[in-house]
């Protein structure tokens, strides 16, 4: 029985740095090691001690992707601690600048990380070479959510505008206009990317998951909702550390996460869209529907429609926002501190990301807690790996490699997330 | 004729959070434009193609917080002619040069069930500790457009146009009224180093100081212009430090208010 040992250094076009090990013996994976070596940056130590005004600009700073995701879940769990609830215009604008990061975001996940697996490319510049019109489509869309984001945050990275209890300036009606005239043209790019990568060819694996995301009576969910499950779980937020345990593995800097019963489940695009479909806008859920995907979808690879769908259904909830958008009276609203707990979970582009802080009368942070959604998910994607591994032995290494991490790449990990990144390493022993 | 080989181009990661190098992505007008003057040969959040070393330009992320990175770091520099460090994790340490100040081991056991599982060093460092760096861009995040100057400078064997001045020059170019003197909003824009454009102030808010110092800042009486404005000892400490804190004017400064 000869064995093998197959090593990738560093997977690529994932954010941040880590490794893949996997050892099959029998025609069994005897091992699916997702290691992410991304050094640890000690983000909950050292934001005690902090003032609770800091966390969303601190917080940011863990991903330069998805800044607005950590800065809703940080600006609502510390008005949570307060007993503050944002309401109206506020909670509008907030609304939008995640519409901005959720397209930025899928589009430069769709474009320029995961098309590229589909099309065998090695990136998205081979693809201009050959197909420049749909990569000018894809640039110009993702440009689109970094206007956005640009508009209400002040940059499109590490934003600077967003503050406990509202925004330290707030747009005029005025200046919201031609951001939408541009959202007009990117909610039809947003239904030729569905189109485009609806007909891209998806391996046949199918699996059972467990299904997590936030849901909300009114709408599709960004900052508020309960917890809810493909399972039936439906519990408030506060109760997350009492369904979900975070485990420390020797093999990542990241934090594994199961749910209490032991099982791993998953969070993100595939996550929300069949846990409320119902909530997507008309013409979402339609082109959702006429790319094949509505609820069940258990095929992991079809996550890059739903990243399309949901890439329309913000350019829609963008646009709704702008023409009912009346100014707030004041741009934030006064968050005095307390001495208590505060719980937040918002829907980044990958997944729920959970915050909790303990602060003082003072405004001190006293505790922090983040679990961001990669380490949710680093568990299940390791299973998926084993699964698909098995199934698929009868291919080449190289195939079998590339396949892997357009698996990986499925569940568009963000490992400077998760320090908590990805290396290749396949050992074979078979007949 | 032979066609002119194209400078070789690479994007290294050390410890951060990405968005430096997503600067390079977000340039979705140029983006195009530039990949055609450089050959894309080492870029992994963008591309799985890897084309061996040297490289003409290197592009250097984040800080060192690792034994192994301290070697990494080593072998970038062999690899490159021109290196150029990107952002505050690069330049100063980034956010998470916090961990100097403290002790690491309880950093560690705050944040993790199991220390021994991690390997990390005391201190998080600029690379300019550890190499010989040709060009530093600041900024969390640097500003995309003075990464395109800095590619062009390169490309075309010249130095960068980007100042040293504070952001205070970045205000009065645009027009904005001052946020310290005209509201008493406490405001870093005299000890920062300009490039992002003032921002801050332009949404009603004092700089917080993403670029870090300026040449020769004078940070004593920042403070006290501060502390005029109500600031305490331990408000300026963390005020100084934060994603710069380990840049030397901002850590005497911080330091001299511990006491």
């Amino acid at each position: 029985m000869p064995s093998k040992t197959i090593d990738v250094d560093a997977l690529a076009r994932v954010e941040g740095e880590g490794a893949l090990n996997l050892k099959i013996k029998d025609r069994k994976v005897t091992e699916a090691k997702l290691r992410i070596y991304e050094p640890p940056r000690f983000f909950e130590a050292f934001l005690r001690g902090r003032h609770f005004t800091e966390a969303p600009d601190i917080t940011a700073r863990i991903c330069g992707i998805c800044p607005i995701a950590y800065q809703m879940s940080s600006v609502h769990a510390m008005e949570n601690a307060c007993g503050v609830q944002v309401e109206g215009s506020l909670r509008e604008l907030r609304r939008l600048i995640y519409c901005g990061e959720w397209i930025e975001s899928h589009a430069l996940h769709i474009y320029m990380l995961h098309a590229p697996d589909f099309l065998g490319y090695d990136n998205v510049l081979q693809i201009a070479r050959d197909s420049p019109k749909i990569v000018q489509r894809g640039l110009r869309l993702k440009k689109i959510g970094n206007e956005l984001v640009t508009l209400l945050g002040g940059r499109e990275i590490h934003p600077i505008n967003v503050r406990v209890g509202g925004f330290y300036k707030v747009p005029t009606k005025q200046e919201l206009t031609p951001i939408g005239e541009e959202l007009k043209w990117a909610r039809k790019a947003a239904e030729e990317t569905i189109q485009w990568v609806a007909g891209f060819k998806f391996p046949n694996f199918e699996q059972e998951y467990e299904y997590v995301a936030l849901r909300h009576p009114g709408e599709y969910p960004f900052n508020e909702g309960n917890l809810v499950s493909s399972n039936g779980l439906n519990i408030p937020i506060k109760d997350y550390e009492e369904n979900f345990i975070e485990e420390h593995v020797a093999h990542s800097n990241s934090l594994h996460s199961h749910m209490k019963n032991g099982r791993t489940y998953i969070t993100g695009p595939m996550a929300r869209l069949n846990l409320n479909f119902d909530k997507l806008s008309p013409s979402a859920r339609k082109a959702a529907k006429q790319a094949g995907l509505k609820p069940p979808c258990r095929n992991p690879f079809k996550s890059i429609i739903a990243r399309g769908v949901e890439t329309l259904h913000a350019c829609d909830e963008a646009l709704r926002i702008i023409k009912e958008y009346t100014p707030p009276a004041e741009p934030a609203v006064r968050v005095s501190p307390r001495d208590g707990t505060g719980y937040g979970c918002t829907e980044a582009p990958r997944g729920i990301l959970y915050h909790r802080y303990a602060i003082n009368k003072e405004g001190t942070i006293l505790e922090a807690k983040i679990v961001p959604p990669t380490s949710q998910n680093q568990a299940r994607i390791e299973e998926d790996l084993k699964h698909f591994v098995e199934k698929h032995l009868r291919l080449t290494t190289e195939k079998l490699t590339w396949q892997c991490e357009q698996l990986i790449r499925n569940y568009d990990p963000c490992i400077s997330c998760a320090t908590h990144y990805l290396k290749l390493n396949i050992e074979r022993e078979q007949v | 004729m032979a066609k002119k080989q194209k400078p070789k181009l690479a994007v290294w990661k050390f410890s951060s959070c990405d968005g430096c190098q997503l600067s390079i992505l977000d340039c979705e007008d140029e983006l195009l434009s530039v990949v055609g003057e450089v050959d894309v040969s080492y870029f992994l959040e963008a591309s799985s193609m890897v084309r061996k070393g040297p490289y003409d330009v290197s592009l250097v992320e984040g800080s060192i917080t690792t034994a192994h990175d301290v070697e990494r770091i080593q072998t970038a520099r062999q690899e490159s002619k021109l290196l150029v460090t990107i952002g505050a994790c690069a330049t100063a340490g980034g956010i998470q040069a916090l961990r100097n100040f403290k002790d690491v081991k309880e950093f560690i056991s705050a944040v993790y069930a199991k220390p021994e599982y991690i390997e990390t060093l005391s201190t998080s460092t600029p690379i300019s500790e550890h190499i010989k760096v040709d060009f530093e861009l600041r900024g969390c995040p640097i500003n995309k457009n003075q990464l395109l100057e800095v590619i062009n400078a390169t490309l075309n064997r010249r130095a960068p146009n980007i100042h040293h001045y504070s952001v205070c020059m970045e205000c009065k170019l645009r027009g904005t009224t001052c946020v310290m003197v005209a509201h008493g909003t406490p405001c870093l824009g005299p000890v920062t180093q300009a490039g992002c454009g003032a921002i801050c102030p332009s949404y009603n808010r004092g700089c917080y100081a993403c670029f870090g110092p300026k040449e020769t800042p004078n940070t004593a009486s920042m403070s006290t212009w501060l502390k005029h404005l109500g600031m305490k000892d331990e408000d300026l400490i963390r005020t100084y430090r934060t994603f710069n804190a380990y840049a030397e004017p901002f850590r005497k400064e911080s330091e001299a208010h511990a006491k």
